[in-house]
């Protein structure tokens, strides 16, 4: 009878002394299944509620800066990344980045990107663009508002990182957050200037650094270049300001 | 004195305030009462289903992974617990940060492992987990309550002192929101538990 034979391997293993190394090695392999096994189910099961709150956080984020700003609702707009065109559907396709381009450090990036407009009528006031990059040691996630020229930074908030706490995660703070208010963010030929400096900032391109958290003031200044590079919303903004919307 | 599991480590062998077990959560997440509360819940259904789990198969730990064995079953546990925080009480485990997860490294988690669930069958565990969980979550809620009253003029966030700022009479200790506070209170704590019972001090120690 298999049933019976089953019974009694499993009876053999377990009546094994426990000096036994296939015992040990057994009993290990069995503990660290059990245990993977339950940490992934529960982690399967409660996906939906995590992923439901990370988003609403996001949400929360982009409400505040809307708020702070007093401007009237957003309309949300999908975008091909490469042409800079409204989609009516969004694709889930991703394309890979050469490492040259990829200042963000993202390895991909969507197709379809997601910009929120602000209009006052028909005239464009703001445009908010979620960004991320890698700061120092993690994925800085936050959104980047420009005025109506799309040359001149509104606002830029953070809303996800884990960077070093008193350091590199103070770019939570919103004292450190306007400093980037009216700065400009391209030059007269259209090269991305603005950037994070060690040091005091000096100029319309430049934002004071963190003291100690260089490497995330880097990560910053290339997650904005990169968006709004021609692998980012580059092309997006550059249709708008041809429409005239700028 | 009581012999019994579940009553043992409530008073007579308090993982805190005997043993000095667990002094650097009970430091960190006793700002607010609702953290105490939450980190309380956390380390009741850790050590209660450790301490089952561990006693159940006890007689086929191997003595060489023993440790490895009771770290794997108390993680899975604390990972179990994390997620269940953040997706049901996402504000409060954003505030409780890193210190669920330290969990794992809570002396008083794989103290009583080692010292009670690999000896005893598993229903007198559950009950010596539950035990010394309620021990530490009192200690929690109780210093919590006191910090939260005495730094915020609150207790679960709802207003009990009328602060001067809101035109009352209380002034905020800002102490009381500082880490020191906390060994104060247990320092405190420890010595009015050892002055009614001073079977609890240490012995002197001969020169």
């Amino acid at each position: 009878m298999p049933d019976q034979k089953r019974v009694n391997i499993w009876r053999a293993f377990l009546n094994r002394p426990n000096t036994d190394s296939a015992k040990t090695l057994g009993v290990a392999f069995l503990v660290a299944l059990g245990c993977s096994v339950i940490v992934s189910l529960t982690a399967i099961y409660l996906k939906p509620l995590l992923d439901a709150n990370r988003l609403r956080e996001s949400a929360g984020s982009l409400v505040e800066i809307v708020d702070a700003l007093g401007v009237p609702v957003p309309q949300v707009r999908l975008v091909e990344r490469t042409s800079g065109e409204y989609l009516s559907r969004a694709t889930s396709d991703k394309a890979a980045l050469d490492p040259d381009q990829d200042l963000a450090g993202l390895k991909e990036v969507e197709n379809t990107l997601t910009a929120y407009e602000v209009r006052d009528g028909a005239r464009l006031t703001l445009v908010i663009l979620p960004v991320r990059g890698a700061g120092y040691k993690s994925t800085l996630h936050g959104y980047l508002a420009l005025k109506a020229d799309l040359n001149t930074i509104a606002a830029l908030t953070f809303y996800q990182q884990d960077e070093t706490p008193g350091m590199g995660a103070r770019i939570m703070e919103k004292k450190w957050q306007d400093l980037w208010r009216d700065k400009k963010t391209a030059d007269a030929t259209g090269a991305i200037q603005i950037r994070v400096v060690t040091g005091a900032a000096s100029g319309i391109y430049e934002v004071d650094g963190i003291s100690g958290a260089t490497r995330t003031g880097n990560g910053v200044s290339n997650l904005v270049k990169f968006w709004l590079g021609t692998n980012g919303y580059g092309p997006y903004l550059a249709r708008l300001k041809q429409q005239g919307d700028g | 004195m009581s012999t019994n599991p579940l009553v043992k480590p409530i008073i007579a062998e308090n993982p805190v305030t005997f043993q000095v077990l667990g002094i650097c959560s009970a430091l960190a997440v006793t700002t607010s009462l609702s953290t105490s509360l939450v980190m309380s819940a956390a380390l009741i259904f850790v050590l209660s289903l450790s301490n089952v789990t561990i006693s159940t198969i006890r007689a086929h730990i191997p003595n060489s992974i023993r440790l490895i064995v009771q770290i794997t079953i108390i993680a899975s546990l604390v990972i179990i617990v994390d997620l269940v925080l953040q997706a049901y009480l996402f504000e409060i485990s954003k505030r409780l940060s890193v210190f669920v997860g330290l969990i794992v490294t809570n002396c008083i988690v794989l103290g009583r492992a080692e010292a009670y669930a690999m000896k005893n069958s598993p229903w007198p565990s559950l009950l010596d987990g539950i035990g010394n969980a309620f021990g530490y979550a009192w200690i929690l809620l109780l210093i919590g309550s006191v910090r939260e009253l005495l730094a915020a003029g609150t207790l679960m966030g709802h207003e009990v002192f009328v602060l001067v700022d809101n035109g009352g009479w209380f002034t905020p200790l800002l102490l009381m929101a500082l880490p020191p506070s906390a060994f104060f209170l247990l320092a405190v704590l420890v010595w009015i538990v050892r002055t009614i019972r001073p079977e609890q001090a240490e012995q002197e120690e001969q020169v």
